[in-house]
């Protein structure tokens, strides 16, 4: 970078990140979206709102999570410590929750009868219905035909909790086509309905909103490193789909520029073969799902189908605010294969006793690679943003094994 | 005078209502498309809006959805779009022609490069659902270049907004006509007919009333206070499957004639 930014000056006004974000939707939305910045603006800054909030963060979702030095894998590993932020430790085993209680908030102080909310591997639906539950809001939650195959037990669990889950069988079926619906279920029930959104994309202030109720992660996790290790990690590392729990750990480093950031994107099967996720690594600026950013698209403008082993990866754009930090070059992308993710979740298993999400395993990936080249004495901080439960009939589906 | 205000300035000087088709690009074949926009006219069309097909249509229902998902299937992009507005101008120079789609498509083409190429090939506005007056700043090199940008209105839109919109419309104002996506049907008249007398009273442009409208009653209801009707799922889901050139001009003729019997008999 050759000139200081400041990262807490974005977004804009207008929900931009530099050319990224804005509000690209239909005219029917900007009222209610306009309602709902007015609404957020004031209550991010409103004492009794924030109160609320830190105590249900406390008490209902259990932070802070600690951050955990991986000994014997740094040990395997032979290069810098590894340290992984325990998002999994959260209610409902992963960061999702720490949003959905934020926007489950307001969506009460806004007098919101009924939430909605789209999913992929279903954590964010399962943290929606969560919060519904415990404020006995109505909950509908959209998700892909595909991802209902593959995330049987977290649609299960969204059931148990009194959602009602609609399976999306249009387009490719998975995570943005389940957006897509909700928006639609959006635009025909504004007056009572509240649209969770489960990551930093999406119009404004979407983006703003999601990644301030997760940046909590960022600010425990840069206060633990100066108490228990009198300094700031080397390199930061999350896995990015759309980009929330990333966002989240990445945030309050931001202007740490001594502090090199690095995310992990879905590379599937190979970048080269074209069956990834990987918006920001080989993708282009585009407009999708109410924002600008990077998609994945062809030459006619077509959102092009994703792999990923993970259904949390799996989406064809990102978050604005990650192309902004791509652009300036505050924080690089890279891909990580479905091999690379498997390898390491099966040595975080072996190693520390954690099943780590498939997505937070790309994660753990890109940590263990990073570690390999540093000195002993540095500090890779990587967010261990969910708990695996969730895909161990993927895993060993894909093993081979009948569980 | 753009075609588009010839064609409102001529249904004005005679007392007529506007009807305005909506068709997806491409379905339901791409080889008698040409022939399905002459056929349109032929039935009664005084402006023709032509879906551009997207992969991830926000706004619009499962009629329209299915639609785009098979022309897309067929390889339909803009530049089979702007060929079609082409080679249908070599016989119709007065139809005003519509695009209207989702902004990513035009994004990827090129800003600069799909307004001198739409210009050509006789495209007169272009409507995009995704980017609303706030956004519209990517969209000038579209209207240095003469393309009129199609504004929306909704049941939604606060009156400080749609004083904005108002002062802002070019070509046409499109009103839609209730909250949600497009082919839903609970079309209730009497709301949006205040709601129509009002923006009629301060825009610069006429109103087109779309969302919702079906058959000829439906039509004829808006017809009472709109300067045009815009009709798209309906359509669409009649024109479904139709595989050559002779039955998709009986269906449009099975279709369009009836409604536009009801609006003149207005």
């Amino acid at each position: 970078m050759n000139k200081i930014v400041d990262f807490n000056a974005f977004p804009d006004a207008y929900g931009r990140f530099g050319n990224y974000g804005g509000s690209y939707v239909a005219e029917t939305l900007m009222a209610p979206l306009a309602e709902l910045t007015e609404a957020y603006l004031r209550l991010r800054e409103d004492p009794a709102f924030i109160a609320e909030l830190d105590h249900d963060l406390k008490h209902y979702v259990g932070r802070p999570s600690p951050i955990y030095h991986a000994e014997r894998l740094s040990q395997h590993v032979g290069g810098a410590r590894i340290l992984f932020k325990r998002e999994d430790l959260n209610h409902t085993g992963a960061h999702k929750i720490n949003n959905t209680v934020g926007q489950a908030l307001v969506a009460k102080r806004m007098g919101k009868p009924r939430i909605i909310a789209e999913t992929g591997a279903g954590q964010h639906g399962v943290a929606s219905a969560t919060v519904a539950a415990r404020l006995g809001l109505k909950c509908v939650v959209y998700m892909g035909a595909v991802d209902i195959e593959r995330q049987k037990i977290n649609v299960y669990r969204m059931k148990l909790l009194g959602a009602e889950v609609v399976p999306v069988t249009s387009g490719s079926k998975t995570l943005k086509d389940a957006l897509n619906e909700a928006m639609r279920d959006w635009v025909t029930n504004v007056t009572d309905t509240f649209y969770i959104i489960g990551t930093v994309a999406g119009p404004h202030p979407y983006p703003l909103m999601v990644r301030d109720f997760n940046a909590i992660v960022g600010r425990e996790a840069r206060a633990q490193m100066l108490e228990e290790y009198g300094r700031l990690p080397d390199v930061l590392t999350a896995c990015v789909g759309g980009g929330s729990n990333a966002i989240g750990l990445f945030h309050a480093f931001l202007n740490d520029a001594d502090v090199r950031i690095v995310g992990a994107e879905a590379a599937g099967e190979g970048i080269a073969t074209g069956h990834h996720a990987a918006s920001l690594a080989a993708g282009r600026p585009g407009v999708l799902h109410g924002n600008r950013t990077y998609v994945l698209c062809d030459d006619n403008g077509q959102i092009t189908e994703t792999h990923s082993i993970s259904a949390g990866l799996d989406y064809p754009g990102v978050g604005p605010e990650h192309a902004f930090l791509k652009d300036v070059g505050r924080a690089e992308y890279v891909g990580i294969t479905d091999d690379e993710a498997m390898e390491a979740f099966h040595l975080l298993a072996r190693q520390e006793g954690i099943l780590a999400a498939l997505e937070s395993s790309h994660a753990v990936a890109q940590a263990i690679k990073l570690a390999r080249e540093m000195p002993k004495d540095g500090i890779v901080l990587c967010n261990l943003s969910g708990r695996g439960d969730k895909d161990v009939h993927t895993i060993a589906a894909r093993e081979g094994v009948q569980v | 005078m753009s075609r588009i205000d010839r064609r409102f300035a001529a249904l004005k000087a005679t007392h007529r209502t506007g009807l305005i088709p909506f068709v997806t690009a491409g379905d339901p074949s791409p080889q008698h498309m040409v022939a399905l926009m002459h056929a349109l006219v032929d039935a009664g069309a005084d402006l023709i809006e032509l879906g551009v097909p997207f992969s991830d249509p926000m706004a619009d229902g499962p009629v329209i959805q299915h639609a785009s998902e098979r022309a897309i299937a067929k390889g339909v992009g803009l530049n089979e779009v702007l060929a079609w507005v082409a080679a249908f101008r070599q016989l119709d120079t007065d139809t005003p022609i519509v695009l209207m789609g989702y902004l990513n498509s035009v994004e990827i083409h090129g800003y600069a490069r799909f307004a001198q190429e739409a210009v050509q090939a006789g495209v007169d506005g272009l409507l995009l659902v995704d980017c609303p007056l706030e956004e519209s700043a990517v969209l000038r090199p579209l209207r240095d270049a003469g393309l009129q940008q199609i504004l929306l209105a909704a049941p939604t839109t606060a009156p400080a907004r749609m004083a904005q919109l108002c002062g802002s419309a070019e070509g046409f104002l499109y009103y839609v006509s209730f909250a949600g996506i497009t082919g839903a049907a609970h079309l209730s008249t009497g709301d949006i007919a205040a709601r129509v007398a009002d923006i009629r009273a301060h825009a610069k442009a006429p109103v087109a009333v779309g969302f919702g409208i079906r058959d000829a009653a439906s039509a004829k209801a808006i017809a009472g206070f709109a300067d045009a009707v815009v009709i798209g799922s309906a359509l669409v889901e009649r024109l479904a499957g139709a595989t050559d050139a002779e039955e998709i001009a009986v269906r449009v003729r099975a279709f369009l004639t009836p409604i536009r019997t009801a609006l003149d008999a207005h």
